[in-house]
């Protein structure tokens, strides 16, 4: 078998490539650029090599000659690509072979047809699998695309032909939006795949996405490993996914799983694989691509069929046949996958940047009934970084059912701690929290349907308050009452009478009442409910449990005057304790909100000017496209949040600006 | 006697009920609260005593013989705040627009002077239309008699303003002379003179907002200390505030049981400096992660931001924190942070609070600007304030500390009782560009030379040896294991005694 490989990429899927490699005794190297010394890739590596500088923007990845050369002198005898970057780039994959070395994926020719979305559509309906209509050649201009578009009917999909990942990817309602999102789709096309080239498709509506997992040697010999569902998602990017499906049955399964590997081996495929079909309400389901690379959410398929996809890539990469045929392969329980992104939910998931001032996940677990398995590739202190993709970590669980799976994903997500950054765990919780969520009853329109406005909080539930406001409570009075105490410590033995307190939490006000007697904090509700408040060990840097009645929260906990900021259960805020009087005297002052002008636009976050649509003097309407700022390989739209006009434009396209630079200003 | 009761429970009903219900809600309307409601908001439940509650004023001009209030415009006491003893007074702008008269500045004078004597801090609640016009120079002798107490309180008890509703003319001198000022947005001023003189003497049209609110004092002046959304949160900061401080100059140091391990390990913090030297970090991690249960409370937040001042506990113990932050300016010294920092220090040392110095700056601001404004002085202020400090210092050096700034930071030079030192300290007397640039004038032309001469004061002066074989840093730490060092460092300088030599006052550079 292969002893020594190179990695070529970063972050988290490096971290996942290189475990796998330890279990099998291999020696891994990574390639790591300037922004990432130091990162835990390269901690974990047996050889980690720094890329030279590039002149574009996170092009280090992308230097195949640089990554060959490296690999070359280090005698390396396969690369890994992991997902992203060169993972489906044929030409690497070619040069890897020629240069005498392995390429741990399948054959560059089958990735060459099948990274052409053109290309693979008529593969796959040659090989009689069922596709989309649509018109399978490039599209090459504006007024071709309204052309194309009104014959097959809105809506329909821009997509970029050698896209992924929801980059180079729009929806276009109605011909009005067109020009728009045909323009982004080509920049972002051209930036992020170096491959302007676009077509277009009639676009599902509320369709369900579902793919298949293969694995085929250099035999011919394939498996199937299921499905997973990746309908969650936002602006085409999966953010939850889960195996089995809860919405289609094994006989549609197998049914796509014969299509996914005909279409497999009618290209010579081998190594890992994955085939994405969209799946309409009445289960019709459509070949949408196949990628041919290793899946950020491929942990879901290792948790239900305890096949590690990593080693079996590397073992058909040294020639190795499959050792399990088809019924060998036995799927158990449930498997969810999250990914945790640095970004602000309540500013249109916006990318947010920064060093990761606590990174407390919650910890990996084994157990007969119970995984828990945390994909990252930082840890505290990481840096994340505008040039690269904003995924902190995936978190996934496993459990016998769907039901006991969700329970556990959110304890976890609600344990998960991220600051310095924004993160999306409490959205995260919200999105499993939802009824419909839980009984499987969604499709790729979930988010924008039960999230219109975007989001901003999770709206505590009145019961979940009342636990939280008992023990906060309790924890308040317990130090008020231990500094006012000569020896500092809480007189255990003393009775308190009842003393009534209102918990402000956001909008909300609730009266609870608080004693002390029996050596037990006792809080009562409005209608006399009484909760019995015990503390743990407190800390102020863990998490802290606080037992009350008979549940236990756990809880993040910072100090603030009369209250605490609070993390739990994806609920964000600042609790606040008052005394009836000064409750009620906090309804004379009004909201006093200083007057906020939009007199400029500031960059919401630091990243590259790639167009600037207004100038000086130009006269702008309220929504009007201002100009588009590039993080993360987003193009990030930013739009006029007044009528007005422009007095002065301060930076111009190919600016890199700093979170607050100002863009522009109005008169 | 039970006639006596009646008219005692009359008197008293009358007193609270201040300028009357009409004036009452005109206050409520305007989003303040009154001056008894203040106190309530601020002290501990039912720990409020009363003084002078009868006393009313002995003007009979100007028609004010017919109207008279019992308490005459200030409620004035002592209560407890978290179970310690403050005195406390609060102008009632219900009554004269809250106005100081002769008596109304007696009530003031009394409860300070027994502050004084009883070794508990004062705070006072402010919000008055100014001098009792029809008093005339009774009045204004009042103001001078309140400053006078300022004045000689200033180092015995903390002194706590909270500017409520305007503070104008004279009455601007007496929360100027205390020790911390809290402000409420939208709801309360402090100016010399208010908008209406300044647009007849100079023109200027000038809100009174933007000449003397709590933004602009908090951002831009420096008179203020922080400013708050509304009168309850600014009471309660109060509160807070005072955990942190002792009762007075005897009191000795403060401490508290705090939930967190005194050798909590921070691994992070190993990599909280960036590997490029160009590139900044904040400073307020470092505070954050070594503090306990990581709660700081930050002074000044919003002016003069390159430097950073606050209290937080280490071990229980109330510890004074001033720290360059490098997101700012990077975190260079200039006018406003030196002024900032100096006046901190020097609170701290009075009230023997130890104080605990972050080091990393490139030095002084240059420039014509900062000259201009007096630098020289300023900066010697914070200089001059860290070498006459005898409380416990502690120092640790997180990257740069150039040039005279590296003295000024507490350096072990100035008095520094423990000074350490992370692995990526560079003290040196500045950059390694700008030292060749000079050591090296001769070969300015030819570049590569001037690299490897950089290069070579690099390797020689970035890094915290040179001045550690001098004995200038006292250990190098892991920046993980800091927490554990201070700690312990400020644990051992507990019995420390240091005394100045005698003198009647020294001559801080003002």
């Amino acid at each position: 078998m292969i002893e020594r490989i190179l990695i070529a990429n970063r972050g988290e899927i490096a971290c996942r490539i290189i475990k796998t490699a330890a279990k099998l005794g291999i020696e891994s190297s990574v390639i790591f650029s300037k922004d990432d010394e130091g990162s835990l890739a390269v901690k974990m590596a047996d050889k980690a090599f720094l890329l030279a500088d590039s002149k574009n923007n996170s092009q280090e990845y992308l230097d195949i000659e640089q990554i060959i050369r490296i690999a070359k002198k280090d005698k390396i005898e396969a690369i890994h690509p992991g997902y992203g970057f060169l993972s489906e780039n044929a030409t690497f994959a070619k040069a890897v072979e020629e240069n005498g070395m392995k390429f741990i994926g399948p054959p560059h020719e089958s990735i060459k047809i099948m990274g052409d979305k053109i290309v693979s559509k008529v593969q796959a309906k040659n090989c009689g699998v069922s596709i989309v209509p649509g018109v399978d050649k490039e599209t090459h201009n504006f007024s071709e695309a309204r052309k194309i578009a009104k014959k097959i009917g809105y809506p329909i999909m821009v997509k970029a032909s050698a896209g992924g990942g929801g980059k180079g990817m729009r929806v276009v309602q109605n011909e009005k939006d067109l020009e728009d999102n045909f323009r982004s789709a080509k920049n972002e096309a051209k930036s992020s795949f170096g491959d302007e080239r676009i077509f277009i498709e009639k676009f599902v509506e509320n369709p369900h996405h579902v793919e298949i997992q293969i694995i085929g040697d250099k035999f011919g010999n394939f498996i199937h490993l299921g499905e997973r569902d990746c309908s969650i998602q936002r602006r085409n990017q999966k953010i939850i996914e889960e195996s089995p499906s809860p919405f289609i049955d094994r006989t549609i399964r197998d049914a796509m799983a014969i299509q996914a590997i005909n279409l497999a081996k009618s290209v010579n495929y081998y190594s890992a694989g994955t085939v994405e079909f969209i799946v309409d309400a009445q289960k019709n389901f459509y070949f949408l691509e196949m990628n041919t690379r290793l899946q950020v959410e491929h942990p879901v398929t290792e948790l239900t069929t305890g096949v590690d996809i990593v080693e079996q890539m590397i073992r058909i990469a040294s020639g190795e046949p499959l050792k399990f045929n088809q019924k060998g392969i036995s799927f158990t329980g449930s498997a969810i996958e999250a990914r945790v992104y640095a970004e602000d939910p309540s500013r249109d998931f916006m990318p947010s940047v920064g060093r990761l001032n606590k990174y407390a996940p919650p910890k990996e677990i084994r157990f007969d009934k119970r995984q828990i398995r945390n994909d990252t590739g930082v840890n505290e202190g990481s840096n994340i970084s505008f040039k690269y993709d904003p995924m902190i970590s995936k978190l996934c669980v496993w459990a016998p059912t769907r039901k006991k799976s969700l329970e556990l994903m959110v304890d976890a997500l609600a344990e998960f701690r991220i600051t310095g950054i924004k993160s999306n765990l409490s959205f995260l919780i919200d999105v499993i929290s939802q009824e419909k969520f839980q009984r499987g009853e969604f499709t790729t329109n979930f988010l924008s349907e039960k999230y219109p406005e975007g989001f901003k909080s999770r709206n505590v539930k009145n019961r979940d308050l009342e636990y939280l406001g008992a023990a906060l409570l309790s924890l308040q009075k317990s130090f008020a009452l231990e500094s006012r105490s000569k020896n500092g410590s809480f007189p255990e033995t003393r009775t308190y009478n009842p003393e009534d307190y209102f918990i402000h939490w956001n909008d909300k006000i609730i009266p609870l009442s608080w004693s002390f007697s029996d050596g037990c904090h006792r809080v009562k509700n409005r209608k006399e409910k009484e909760f019995i408040v015990k503390f743990g060990k407190l800390s102020f840097n863990e998490i802290t449990s606080i037992q009350v009645n008979s549940r236990i929260l756990k809880l993040w906990l910072s100090k603030k005057t009369d209250g605490y900021l609070v993390n739990w259960k994806g609920y964000e805020g600042e609790l606040k304790i008052y005394s009836p009087e000064i409750s009620g005297m906090l309804e004379f002052f009004p909201d006093k909100k200083m007057p906020v002008s939009h007199q400029a636009l500031n960059a919401p976050m630091p990243g590259l000017i790639v167009s600037l649509d207004v100038v000086a003097g130009d006269d702008v309407q309220l929504g009007q496209r201002l100009c588009a700022l590039e993080a993360m390989k987003m193009e990030n739209v930013l739009y006029a949040e007044r009528a007005g006009k422009i007095k002065l434009v301060k930076c111009k396209k190919g600016d890199i600006l700093s979170d607050g630079d100002k863009i522009l200003e109005y008169e | 006697m039970n006639k006596i009761l009646d008219e005692l429970e009359n008197r008293r009903r009358e007193a609270k009920q201040g300028g009357g219900q009409a004036r009452i809600d005109a206050q409520h309307k305007k989003g303040k609260l009154t001056a008894r409601e203040r106190v309530e908001v601020l002290v501990d439940p039912g720990s409020f005593e009363e003084f002078d509650m009868f006393v009313s004023h002995r003007c009979n001009d100007f028609g004010l013989d017919k109207d008279s209030y019992p308490g005459d415009g200030v409620i004035t006491g002592w209560a407890t705040i978290n179970g310690q003893i403050i005195y406390l007074f609060s102008q009632d702008f219900t009554v004269f627009g809250g106005s100081l008269s002769e008596t109304n500045a007696q009530k003031i004078c009394k409860v300070m002077d027994m502050a004084v004597q009883n070794g508990a801090p004062i705070i006072g609640l402010n919000d008055s239309g100014g001098a009792r016009i029809q008093e005339g120079v009774a009045s204004l002798g009042g103001y001078a008699e309140v400053f006078k107490r300022n004045i000689l309180a200033s180092g015995v008890v903390p002194q706590i303003s909270v500017i409520m509703g305007p503070c104008a003319g004279g009455a601007v001198y007496s929360p100027a002379m205390t020790d911390f000022i809290f402000m409420v947005r939208g709801s309360s001023y402090m100016f010399v003179t208010g908008p209406d003189v300044v647009k007849t003497v100079t023109n200027e049209s000038v809100t009174a907002e933007d000449l003397g609110g709590a933004v602009t004092h908090t951002t831009k002046s420096s008179v203020a200390d922080m400013a708050f959304d509304n009168d309850i949160l600014a009471l309660r900061e109060v509160r807070r505030l005072l955990e942190y401080l002792p009762a007075s100059n005897r009191a000795g140091t403060i401490s508290k049981k705090v939930y967190d391990d005194p050798e909590r390990i921070e691994v992070s913090l190993d990599n909280l400096i960036p590997t490029d030297a160009g590139v900044a970090y904040d400073i307020k991690e470092l505070i954050i992660k070594l503090a306990d249960e990581n709660d700081f409370l930050e002074i000044q937040p919003d002016f003069a931001r390159n430097i950073i001042i606050g209290f937080i506990r280490l071990g229980g113990s109330s510890i004074g924190v001033v720290a360059n932050q490098p997101k700012i300016l990077a975190g260079c010294l200039d006018v406003d942070s030196s002024r900032k920092a100096a006046r901190f220090v020097r609170f701290c040392d009075a009230f023997n609070i130890p104080i605990l110095t972050l080091v990393d700056v490139p030095g002084f601001l240059p420039g014509t600007h900062q000259e201009y404004g007096g630098i020289i002085k300023h900066g010697a202020k914070l200089l001059f304030a860290y070498g006459e400090a005898t409380v416990p210092k502690v120092t640790v050096i997180t990257r740069k500390a150039y040039g005279g700034a590296y003295d000024v930071m507490s350096s072990k030079h100035l008095r520094g009782d423990i000074n350490y030192a992370w692995p990526t300290a560079e003290i040196a007397v500045m950059g390694a560009k700008g030292a060749v640039e000079i050591i090296y004038k001769s070969d300015l032309s030819d570049k590569k030379k001037i690299e490897g001469h950089a290069k070579q004061y690099e390797e020689r002066f970035s890094n915290p040896f040179i001045a550690a074989e001098k004995g200038y840093i006292d250990e190098v730490i892991m920046p993980r294991s800091t927490r554990k060092r201070l700690v312990r460092a400020f644990k051992s300088l507990e019995g420390k005694k240091q005394v100045n030599p005698w003198k009647k006052h020294d001559n801080i550079p003002l």
